[in-house]
């Protein structure tokens, strides 16, 4: 009988399937989209790095078949930025959570977004830090029910695609784990974006977030996000708004601007030309 | 990264801080990302304005967390690298450090000292973060600490830095204080073909085969490159020889960290370094680092003139401790005196070497290191 290879066996790492995620978890498609991504582009995977940080969604850069490393808690982005810098052959991608970028890592998201650093940074926004058992994040929205809002959020929340916008991230999308070929494609158009670009994917956590909201499968998180989804794209990022009723989806900013690279290589010129 | 013009062969009149920017462009140092602190931002300045010279990358990222984790990153992908700050971001390293030293990452951290705790006194100098730089992060692990005494250290000392990491794939720190930073002193640069740079071990085994923390038998594996096409993993978690997460079985975790270990501690007597000066018929030593030796040569000497027979342990490599070495020196002395500028850190080392020999600390904090004169009256008080 003849042995059937799965269209992604590629892209995997050899002996690590099957992965620790949870039953409902968007992190499996996530990882699917990227590999479609990759695989589209018919990118060379020896000059593909993919790091991550930790969470759940942190263990994926164990999963591709790449050069790849896990860093410490919100600290991918400034590793990324070293492989980069060092060799800038590389394409660089960050997959990481939301409470690894935009907590403990917040810092570091922001000044890799206004250098223009030539990094493509997935972020799975499941709204809560699932590793440790569903506690709030930045990105809890208000109300919400986690093990340590036990009497609802009450923080404001930050708006991902808003932030990096503002920023300075010459490309920004938000999709949830539903749009699955927008979402592949916004990975692909990433990927051959000069400079910083950033995709956010609203991805269910059915065990630790919808457990405690009210949509305790994968499924119900599906049909929220199918049912309150509306593509807006290019419209005002501070708008784009992320509650109950309404998930705004869509690409937000697609711009040109030089890359930190570039500017880094056109000032090395003008270095080598003077004395020391 | 292509090499540009890097000899600055001769003999100059330059700052710490400066002749250790030279070391580590020598070392081929090509990447470096730090942040602005006291006293160590004319490193960050020198290396901002030598390394796109060369063919090097500066960046000066947002934090010194930012800065330990990109000299990783650049590390993983084949350049070496380097930060440099003081105690405050020294602090901030601290939890990057731990993953270079589980990701046997080679790289090196200069901390120029200065007074702590916390914000302390930014323009004097101290020894206080001795032991931070040894037990700074969190778990067991060892690292390499090397201390320079003159700004003609800073050069040398950086270049060994950066062989020691490459040679042992472990962050190698290089604890100067502001005294030695920010002194001017002539500095003998010998032309770069004469000096000895050590490049990490390279992997024999096919890109497919490979298995990034599978030592040789000098404990060290063989580092390949981020973009060679080996496709291997890295965590901070504990891992296998393949790198791959192995988070519940407590013989990855034996293995890793004993190794970890041992790959410092049995190859010690190859990185250790000490500078001995009239021990041979020595009743009384002094043992001292960084600045504080350049006061207690000063120390000794005036008490040979004085008759009393005292010589001086320097201890160039702090960590690993050079216990081997103190305790010989202890066992043929009457007394050992430890002047350090903080309340007491590598006294207790000395201590716990040395056994049964009495051992005399010395304190100083604040503006000046000890003077000559200080140490040469505690050399005296060991004599009655």
């Amino acid at each position: 009988m003849e042995e059937l290879e799965h269209p992604y066996e590629k892209f995997l790492r050899r002996g690590r399937i099957p992965h620790i995620w949870c039953e409902g978890c968007g992190n499996g498609i996530i990882l699917s989209c990227f590999a479609q991504a990759l695989n589209d582009l018919n990118m060379d995977l020896d000059k593909v790095v993919v790091v991550s940080g930790i969470g759940c969604i942190g263990r994926v850069s164990g999963y591709t078949n790449t050069d790849s490393y896990h860093t410490t808690h919100g600290r991918p982005i400034a590793f990324a930025t070293g492989v980069k810098l060092a060799n800038p052959e590389l394409k660089v991608v960050v997959i990481s959570g939301d409470g690894d970028l935009f907590a403990i890592g917040g810092n570091h998201f922001i000044h890799a977004a206004r250098r223009n650093m030539d990094l493509q940074v997935i972020c799975a926004n499941n709204f809560v830090y699932g590793m440790t058992g569903g506690q709030h994040g930045p990105t809890t929205p208000l109300d919400a029910w986690t093990t340590t809002t036990p009497y609802g959020n009450i923080e404001h929340t930050f708006n991902l695609v808003h932030l990096a916008a503002a920023c300075g991230a010459v490309y920004v999308a938000r999709w949830t784990a539903l749009h699955v070929r927008r979402l592949t494609e916004s990975i692909k158009k990433a990927l051959q974006k000069e400079g910083f670009s950033f995709i956010e994917v609203v991805s269910p956590c059915p065990e630790l977030f919808g457990r405690y909201n009210r949509m305790e499968t994968g499924i119900k998180m599906m049909q929220w996000f199918k049912e309150v989804s509306e593509v807006r794209h290019f419209s005002d990022p501070a708008k784009a708004e992320i509650t109950p009723q309404k998930i705004v989806v869509g690409e937000f900013v697609d711009i040109e601007k030089p890359s930190y690279s570039r500017l880094l290589k056109e000032m090395a010129e003008k270095a080598k030309t003077q004395e020391q | 990264m292509d090499e540009g013009k890097v000899g600055l062969s001769s003999r100059r009149f330059m700052m710490g801080d400066i002749a250790c920017v030279e070391g580590a462009i020598a070392a081929g140092c090509r990447f470096f990302a730090g942040y602005p602190i006291t006293p160590a931002t004319e490193i960050a300045e020198g290396m901002a304005r030598r390394l796109p010279q060369v063919g090097g990358v500066y960046i000066q990222m947002e934090d010194e967390i930012g800065s330990m984790a990109a000299i990783i990153g650049a590390s993983y992908a084949g350049v070496k690298s380097m930060t440099a700050t003081s105690g405050p971001g020294f602090s901030l390293m601290m939890e990057n450090i731990g993953l270079a030293v589980m990701t046997e990452t080679p790289c090196v951290v200069v901390n120029v000292m200065r007074g702590g705790p916390s914000t302390g006194q930014p323009t004097m100098p101290g020894q206080q973060d001795v032991m931070q730089a040894r037990w700074g992060s969190h778990g067991d692990y060892e690292i390499i600490a090397l201390a320079p005494s003159s700004v003609q250290e800073m050069f040398d000392l950086t270049v060994e830095a950066f062989n020691l990491s490459e040679t042992y794939r472990v962050p190698v720190m290089v604890l100067a204080d502001e005294i030695v930073g920010h002194m001017w002193e002539r500095v003998k640069i010998p032309p770069t073909q004469s000096i000895e740079v050590v490049n990490r071990k390279k992997p024999t085994a096919s890109t497919k085969d490979y298995a990034p923390f599978k030592p040789d038998d000098d404990l060290v594996p063989p580092m390949g490159f981020f973009g060679e096409g080996y496709n291997f993993h890295a965590t901070g978690l504990t891992h296998d020889e393949r790198g791959h997460p192995q988070t519940e079985s407590a013989e990855a975790q034996q293995k890793l960290v004993q190794r970890l270990c041992d790959k410092i501690r049995k190859n010690s007597d190859k990185i250790l370094r000490v500078e001995k000066t009239t021990l041979e018929d020595a009743e009384v030593a002094v043992v001292a680092y960084g600045i504080v030796a350049r006061a207690s040569l000063s120390a000794v000497v005036k008490a040979r003139a004085a008759g009393i027979k005292a010589g001086l342990l320097r201890l160039v490599t702090l960590w690993p401790f050079p216990d081997k070495e103190v305790a010989k020196v202890a066992r043929k002395v009457k007394a050992v005196v430890v002047p350090e500028m903080n309340c007491g850190q590598i006294v207790r080392e000395v201590e716990r070497a040395a056994k049964e020999t009495s051992v005399f600390f010395l304190s100083k904090l604040g503006e000046e290191p000890h003077k000559p004169s200080e140490i040469l009256e505690a050399i005296r008080r060991t004599q009655k």
